[in-house]
């Protein structure tokens, strides 16, 4: 029989700690930091190195680092000021975009900018400059944080702003959590007047296709593509378009349902093959039976729709996934992505959720932020050792030959020499690491080993 | 501190707290008032956001005041309809009366009295150290005990209000690992059991609550907190109980069969086992 509140010592035991992408997998201690001001104190008592971390949504190593300090700071979740005429909203950094929801959507406030799930906290959104569906007109996650606080290891306390600290603000911003603790955020949050989102679904066939209909939606908000990534031939590159916009008819805000399934075990190695996925896709790519329906759907299954299956990450068994996430610049936007999505279906590894966006022109404040204008495309790979990694490497290198570059937050496996290419800033961004962070991604793309 | 020497303070009633009882018996509607001893514990927090949420007022009193103000502030927007804090050391028992004068004064009545406030403790050094030992039963047993004689005083005044107080299934029996954590909330227990039979007869209601282990949000990613009680369900059933005005609260509900059959173990078993 335990204790009725868990000891409030730390524990010192070191415990597996898994990303999205359950690969790879490094022992960490594991510290939990309750309160704005603990980082400081908690780091004095740290000398293996420290990364905060969220929920660990990221897909590979960059929320990860091996053998040493994880500050989970989920437990840092409180509101600290609401103003209803402006939308800004200060938090403190661990709470999720769902809680923020939760609290806004009842008085008619939505995320400015919201990634594929909603179990991503404040800080991590900021640390990796998050995107959504929307960042043709509204940039990235940085774009609407108007101030916060930084926190180091040495106990300084900075707040960031554009016009206070910017060279912070802005190397923090898509900053891989490598430059402090954040401790609260100020967001300025957008008003809605209905939970419902005006959707439309429209089947499109080959790339073509898929540009044309991204030129004629560049004003509706919120456009997405799902992409059929085991076709080739004719039915090469066809999918589904999707497009939404808040709904302008008022309507009563209520509160979202808690999510009920959980993905209760890892399926078997062989859940997710080529003939599992392609059945999938035909699937998808039929339901919508009419080449465009209309229809107006609530915001979550629009936004989140893997989110009603919790820990879905299972699916991939127990080796875990790989995503592959490139920006290509419209210059080859085209032509990279055809190559690449022949590649891909030449490997005969199906990836089951292909994402394809286009990417807008609002610039980021941050200075590492991924995207860029042009395409984005997001593949899910099982890993099969033999198979996967020489694939993604591939893939990696086409990219860079395309002048693209691949997402941090998505990564498990580019290597330095393709990093420091996609992002030559990294060394204005090593200027501004606190002394005491550092992550397995970070040592791994950069060689950098903390000095300890 | 320690307890020697401490005195406990008197027995009568301060006026000031005589005072401030003025109104009709309160309603546990909407817009409850409530004192919360110990808010920046995480089961008082996650209880005290659905209070907010219902547009209650709250009084807040916790001994770090970065915390409370952080705690505060999060209510204040989560929709509560006033929220005041103190910040005081509640093993300070000679300081208690003043402050729940305080307290009740500024809440302008007070419905719901929400002990929250504990410590674990440490019981390798408590067996060998009788201070640390005291501390805890002080700060578990013996704070409490000041408070609640206060307050259930001016609840019968009243003739209303609700005494909900954290003790723990800790309580239900003594373990090696833990059992002066134990004792001292075997006291507090007993107290409330005793308490209650006294003050019910006057319309005040004593409420025990006895959480099992709780994942806050600060323990979802240690080992074995996957079983660990949700802290937002311990809340919503704590908030439950105060609104049925119910005497004893196993949450989750399980444990009360569970303890049923610890309790129930013979000693010479039980000392055999490794709990
Ligand atoms: C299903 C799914 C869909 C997704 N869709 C998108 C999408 O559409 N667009 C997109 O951009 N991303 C997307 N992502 C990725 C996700 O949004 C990012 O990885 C996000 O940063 C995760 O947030 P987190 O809280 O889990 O942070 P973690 O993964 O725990 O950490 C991410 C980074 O933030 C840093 N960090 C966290 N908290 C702090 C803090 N307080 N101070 C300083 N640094 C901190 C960490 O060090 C780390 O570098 C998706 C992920 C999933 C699982």
């Amino acid at each position: 029989m335990p204790p009725t509140t868990p000891p409030n010592g730390l524990p010192d035991a070191p415990a597996p700690f898994e990303s999205w992408g359950r690969y790879p997998t490094y022992q960490a201690k594991v510290l939990p930091v309750h309160w704005q001001n603990d980082f400081p104190k908690v780091a004095a008592g740290i000398h293996d190195g420290a990364l905060p971390v969220g929920m660990g949504r990221s897909y590979g190593d960059s929320c990860l680092l091996k053998d040493g300090n994880l500050l989970v700071t989920t437990s840092m979740n409180r509101l600290l000021s609401f103003d209803t005429t402006t939308g800004l909203l200060t938090a403190e950094a661990g709470i999720t975009l769902g809680q923020i929801l939760d609290f806004a959507v009842p008085l008619g406030f939505f995320l400015p900018v919201s990634p594929g799930t909603k179990y991503v906290t404040l800080g991590g959104a900021i640390a990796n400059d998050i995107h959504g569906k929307n960042h043709h007109v509204a940039g990235t996650f940085g774009c609407h944080v108007t101030q916060f606080e930084l926190v180091r290891s040495d106990g300084s306390r900075r707040l960031c702003s554009p016009t206070e600290n910017p060279d912070f603000y802005a190397a923090t911003i898509g900053g891989l959590g490598l430059t402090g603790f954040i401790s609260w955020a100020t967001l300025r949050l957008r008003p809605i007047v209905s939970r419902m989102i005006d959707y439309e679904g429209i089947q499109f066939h080959g790339i073509d296709e898929f540009l044309d209909i991204t030129r004629q939606s560049q004003h509706v908000e919120y456009t997405v593509s799902w992409v059929d990534c085991a076709s080739t031939g004719k039915n090469f590159c066809r999918g589904v378009f999707m497009l939404g916009d808040h709904s302008k008819v008022p309507a009563e805000l209520k509160p979202s349902p808690e999510p009920k399934l959980i993905f209760p075990f890892d399926a078997p190695g062989f859940a997710l093959n080529h003939t599992t996925v392609s059945l999938f896709n035909t699937v998808f790519f039929h339901k919508q039976i009419k080449a465009r329906v209309k229809a107006l759907q609530d915001y979550e299954p629009f936004f989140y729709p893997l989110d009603k299956v919790l820990r879905w990450n299972r699916l991939y068994g127990k080796r875990g996934l790989l995503q592959f996430q490139y920006a290509i610049p419209w210059e080859n936007a085209r032509e990279g992505t055809v190559a690449i999505l022949g590649e891909v279906a030449k490997s005969g590894l199906a990836s089951f959720l292909a994402v394809l966006k286009a990417f807008g022109d609002v610039p980021s404040p941050g200075l590492m932020s991924f995207p860029q204008p042009g395409i984005t495309l997001a593949l899910d790979f099982p890993i099969k050792p033999d198979v996967t990694f020489p694939l993604f490497e591939r893939l990696a290198d086409m990219t860079r030959d395309f002048g693209g570059r691949l997402y941090p937050a998505k990564d498990a496996a580019m290597t330095a020499s393709q990093f420091q290419t996609f992002y030559p800033q990294w060394e204005q961004l090593a200027r501004f690491r606190d002394p005491l962070i550092t992550s397995s991604f970070w040592e791994r793309v950069t060689g950098d080993k903390l000095a300890l | 501190m320690t307890t020697n020497g401490s005195s406990y303070g008197s027995t009568t009633a301060p006026t000031a707290l005589a005072a401030s009882q003025q109104g009709e018996a309160p309603i546990l509607g909407a817009r409850k008032k409530i004192l919360v001893l110990g808010a920046t514990s995480g089961i008082a927090e996650a209880t005290c956001r659905i209070w907010a949420r219902q547009g209650a007022s709250l009084f807040l009193v916790a001994r770090n005041a970065d915390k409370l103000a952080a705690v505060a502030a999060d209510l204040r927007v989560r929709g509560a309809a006033f929220v005041d804090t103190a910040v005081a050391d509640l093993d300070d028992t000679e300081g208690h009366p003043a402050l729940l004068a305080h307290a009740i004064n500024s809440l302008a009545g007070m419905d719901v009295a929400y002990l929250a406030h504990g410590v674990l403790g440490d019981q390798t050094a408590a067996e060998q150290d009788f201070n640390t030992a005291a501390q805890i039963l002080h700060t578990n047993f013996v704070a409490p005990v000041s408070l609640l004689t206060w307050l259930a005083n001016y609840c019968v005044q009243r003739h209303a209000g609700v005494l909900a107080v954290i003790s723990s299934v800790a309580g239900d029996r003594g373990r090696k690992s833990n059992y002066l954590y134990g004792s001292s909330k075997a006291g507090l227990s007993a107290f409330l059991g005793g308490l209650r039979n006294r003050v019910d007869r006057e319309g005040v209601t004593v409420l025990t609550i006895k959480p099992g282990p709780v994942k806050t949000a600060m323990t979802s990613t240690m080992k074995g907190s996957e079983k660990f009680a949700d802290v937002d369900k311990v809340a919503q059933t704590i908030v439950n109980a105060v609104d049925k005005r119910v005497d004893n609260l196993y949450v989750p509900f399980q444990w009360q069969p569970i303890m049923f059959v610890i309790r129930n173990i013979p000693d010479r078993i039980f000392k055999k086992l490794n709990l």
